[in-house]
């Protein structure tokens, strides 16, 4: 596959893992975080701690818009696929995320209409198709993933479509960068930064990160051979005492991003006063709703969801690995309660997120314990 | 966040954003709305994700990047090959 | 020297309702088997939880199977629904070192199934049971309300008679014997996805429903005492399989990922939608475990037989790390290859 195969070619990646363990300097710990979640799944996936030398640890950011997602917002979202007549459609990320009934699949096994989709469009279209029934598109996702919800629900403006809306729970990245810098417990020497959400904004939004923090901040594609020249131009960054923004996925994301996604998301969206994250708690203008031009395609204008908070089960540790102050393994219910098949959060389940990453991917575990 | 793929465009449609995409051998039409008009011909590789394109890729920033990273682990191999040679067995 | 028998737990069974993932083949599924079911019908056959299960009769070894097929949508390119069931049946005993003597076939029909598509298939398993020497010689039919039973369902059950020169059994694996696969995995389960017709994905993709019996024929022929173990890849695909064969053991696996063969398609199909091909089903395919001496003349006994061209080493068994499979790529990297949680699910993280 072209621009896929090139990027994991094992002979140039072995040459750019011996160029890092060159460039990193023995007696210094680096503790470098990849921001987006889809980066914790590449390098577990590709198996790239195995080349790093031991001195460079690798923090799992917040960057999984399933593992941010409150509970409440879940039971909100399967609130509204238990409505008469409304058929839910969601991502399948977001079908074994555990809502306080249980997940979506489980509900839809129960008899709620749950139904998975690819694309948004793909719930437009069903929308279309069931003139009877009331279609709501439970939106996740952060800057990557709105633009393509923005054109949707333009789209459905333009048909004229009426039976159709969006439960939006895009989120972005900067705020819960900046709650990471912001955090006491923190001690990060540099950021892999979010290489497909830059893809819309651009690399400008992390500039701050730089000037105000002190730290270096590149954008990476999620290749292994991407994430590794990432990597490596953090250290040398860091080795010549520099922090600034660096575009290393510039096949992909121009400095300045994409000037119609940005206007899309202008026209559709505005930012939230406040949104509550999963571990990190409310943060301010952090997330998209959509604007009141488009109120008969909001979904939380259209039907009443409870709205409850619902906070984390006990002993389970979802808030301190999302800050990455806690490594999966040393949360209490990790492995035990919280596993793959039975989660207790949405890190657990999400292919993205830290701990279902580090249990699919790197217990090493000897026998099975009776 | 962030399953995006490239895939080349096939075809362009008419009337709709929208453009028919071989990803490794399987097609799906693709909207391209994110994308500016005339942004991209079939032949081009773009970015998929959701059923979107987010981006046009550029092939001469892949090439120049993989054969700058190709040199890297080449010159590496050429810096410890020379640095063997004060460890080399005397000759006889 | 010590052999170590690992202690075998038995899950227990908590789930207050069936849910979808008891039978995607994968560590649910197993739940339920060895859980719940396992644990009321106990007895030392059923215990090896085996794909077929062996009967001494009278001094021979009789090997039995029973299975249940409920795809949709029930044609798809490459196959349907009585097709895969003649050849998933076949295919059971043949991986259990069992030559396919007879079937039977239960069909529970949906009222309101056209005639036209119930002649379909079970012309389709007349075509496959003759294709394959076997006869089907027995069956029943029931037909349930319309809205249950997909159209149809098709229930099997298989008999065949042991070869003698094999002994099919996990424990006798031990580090440096090979993994050989047939051939190029997740056809089936990806053409299944793709003609479902909810992702509007279009490929040039087949199933790869057959029955491997000839493979596995000449395999035996040429290998017979080097032969430990073999499976064939079914709903939870490569990864589950073989996670199946090391947890019953003190060894683990070590899996080559770049020797791994896949169609473009399926390959294509997995990266855009977030699927790992090592967890996708397959229909015409079989893995073994040979003793490293057998190892090449496995593979040119497979290679041999039309169909088993793209037959290869994929992997072999190590001591370490116990009871887990690893995969290993080009540069070294590895990760655990754990089995398949519930259905594979399409992610855009």
């Amino acid at each position: 596959m072209k621009y896929v195969d090139e990027f994991r070619d094992a002979g140039i990646i072995s040459g750019v893992a011996r160029e890092i363990v060159r460039a990193a300097d023995p007696s210094r710990l680096y503790r470098i975080m990849e921001v987006c979640g889809g980066h914790t799944h590449a390098i577990y996936r590709h198996g790239l701690r195995d080349v790093l030398p031991a001195n460079i640890e690798l923090v799992h950011g917040p960057g999984c818009p399933v593992c941010v997602l409150p509970t409440g917002r879940v039971d909100d979202g399967l609130a509204i696929a238990a409505r008469e007549n409304v058929i839910l459609t969601c991502f399948g990320d977001m079908m074994r995320v555990p809502g306080t009934k249980g997940t979506p699949l489980e509900l839809k096994a129960r008899g709620a209409d749950i139904r998975m989709v690819y694309s948004p469009l793909d719930a437009l279209r069903i929308a279309a198709s069931n003139p009877e029934k009331h279609v709501c598109f439970f939106a996740i996702g952060f800057e990557t993933t709105a633009p393509s919800t923005a054109l949707t629900i333009l789209r459905a403006q333009e048909l004229g479509v009426t039976n159709f809306s969006v439960f939006c729970n895009h989120v972005t990245i900067v705020p819960a960068m900046r709650a990471i810098l912001d955090s006491p417990d923190m001690r990060i020497d540099g950021f892999v930064g979010p290489g497909h959400v830059s893809s819309i904004t651009g690399c400008r939004p992390y500039e701050f990160i730089a000037r105000d923090y002190g730290k270096p901040v590149v954008v990476s594609g999620f290749e292994p051979l991407d994430i590794l020249e990432s990597i490596l131009l953090i250290l040398r960054q860091l080795d010549a005492g520099e922090a600034r923004v660096e575009n290393q996925y510039k096949r992909i994301v121009p400095w300045e991003g994409n000037p119609p996604a940005l206007m899309a998301l202008a026209r559709v969206f505005e930012l939230r006063p406040y949104f509550e994250w999963r571990g990190l708690g409310f943060i301010s203008q952090s997330a998209l709703g959509l604007k009141s031009d488009f109120a008969g395609f909001d979904a939380e204008k259209l039907f009443n969801v409870p709205g409850v908070r619902v906070t984390d089960p006990r002993g389970a540790q979802c808030g301190e690995v999302l800050k990455g102050v806690l490594k999966p393994p040393q949360c209490k219910l990790f492995g035990t309660e919280c596993n793959p098949e039975h989660p207790v959060g949405a890190l657990m389940v999400s292919s993205e997120g830290a701990c279902a990453a580090y249990y699919r991917y790197a217990m090493h575990a000897s026998a099975v314990e009776a | 966040m962030c399953l995006a793929i490239p895939g080349q465009v096939v075809e362009i449609a008419q009337k709709e954003p929208l453009a028919r995409v071989n990803v490794g051998g399987v097609t799906r039409n693709v909207n391209i709305g994110l994308l500016d008009d005339g942004a991209v011909a079939p032949g081009d590789w773009i970015l998929i994700h959701v059923g979107f394109a987010l981006s046009k890729i550029d092939e001469g920033q892949a090439q120049d990047q993989l054969r700058m990273l190709r040199a890297m682990g080449e010159d590496g191999l050429a810096i410890e090959e020379v640095r063997g040679y004060s460890f080399a067995e005397p000759s006889r | 020297m010590t052999v170590v028998q690992p202690v075998r737990k038995t899950p227990h069974f908590a789930d207050t309702q069936i849910e979808m993932a008891h039978g995607a083949g994968g560590i649910a599924s197993r739940r339920l088997v060895e859980g719940l079911i396992g644990s009321y019908l106990s007895n030392p056959i059923l215990q090896t939880f085996a794909d077929a299960a062996t009967i001494s009769i009278n001094g021979s070894n009789v090997a039995t199977t029973a299975d249940g097929f409920v795809v949709k949508p029930l044609r798809f390119p490459g196959g349907s629904i009585g097709e895969l069931a003649v050849n998933g049946t076949l295919n059971d005993l043949a991986v259990s070192a069992a030559k396919p003597i007879a079937l039977m076939a239960t069909l529970i029909l949906e009222a309101g199934l056209p005639t036209s598509i119930l002649e379909s298939e079970v012309e389709a398993m007349a075509i496959a049971a003759r294709k394959a020497g076997v006869c089907i010689v027995g069956g029943d039919t029931k037909v349930v309300e319309h809205g249950k039973a997909d159209g149809m369902y098709v229930s099997t059950f298989g008999i065949g008679l042991v070869d003698a020169r094999v002994t099919i059994d996990a424990a006798s694996i031990r580090p440096g014997d090979r993994i050989l696969l047939s051939g190029p995995i997740g056809a089936h389960g990806i053409t299944i996805l793709l003609a479902r017709g909810e992702l509007e994905l279009e490929a040039d993709l087949v199933s790869d429903t057959r029955p491997v019996w000839p493979f596995v024929s000449a395999l035996m022929d040429r290998c017979a005492s080097g032969v430990r173990w073999m499976r064939d890849p079914t709903r939870g695909g490569v990864a589950t399989s073989l996670n199946e064969l090391v947890r019953g053991t003190a060894y683990g696996v070590a899996l080559y990922e770049e020797c791994v063969p896949m169609h473009d398609a399926v390959r294509g199909a997995c990266e855009l939608l977030g699927l790992d091909p090592l967890h996708i089903a397959n229909e015409g395919q079989f893995l073994a475990v040979v003793a490293a001496e057998y190892a090449d003349a496995a593979v040119a006994a497979v290679r041999g037989i039309t169909g088993g061209e793209e037959a290869v080493l994929i992997g072999e068994v190590r001591a370490e790390p116990k009871q887990r499979v690893v995969g290993i790529n080009g540069y070294g990297g590895t990760r655990v290859i754990d089995m398949l949680v519930g259905d594979p699910l399409p992610r855009i993280c």
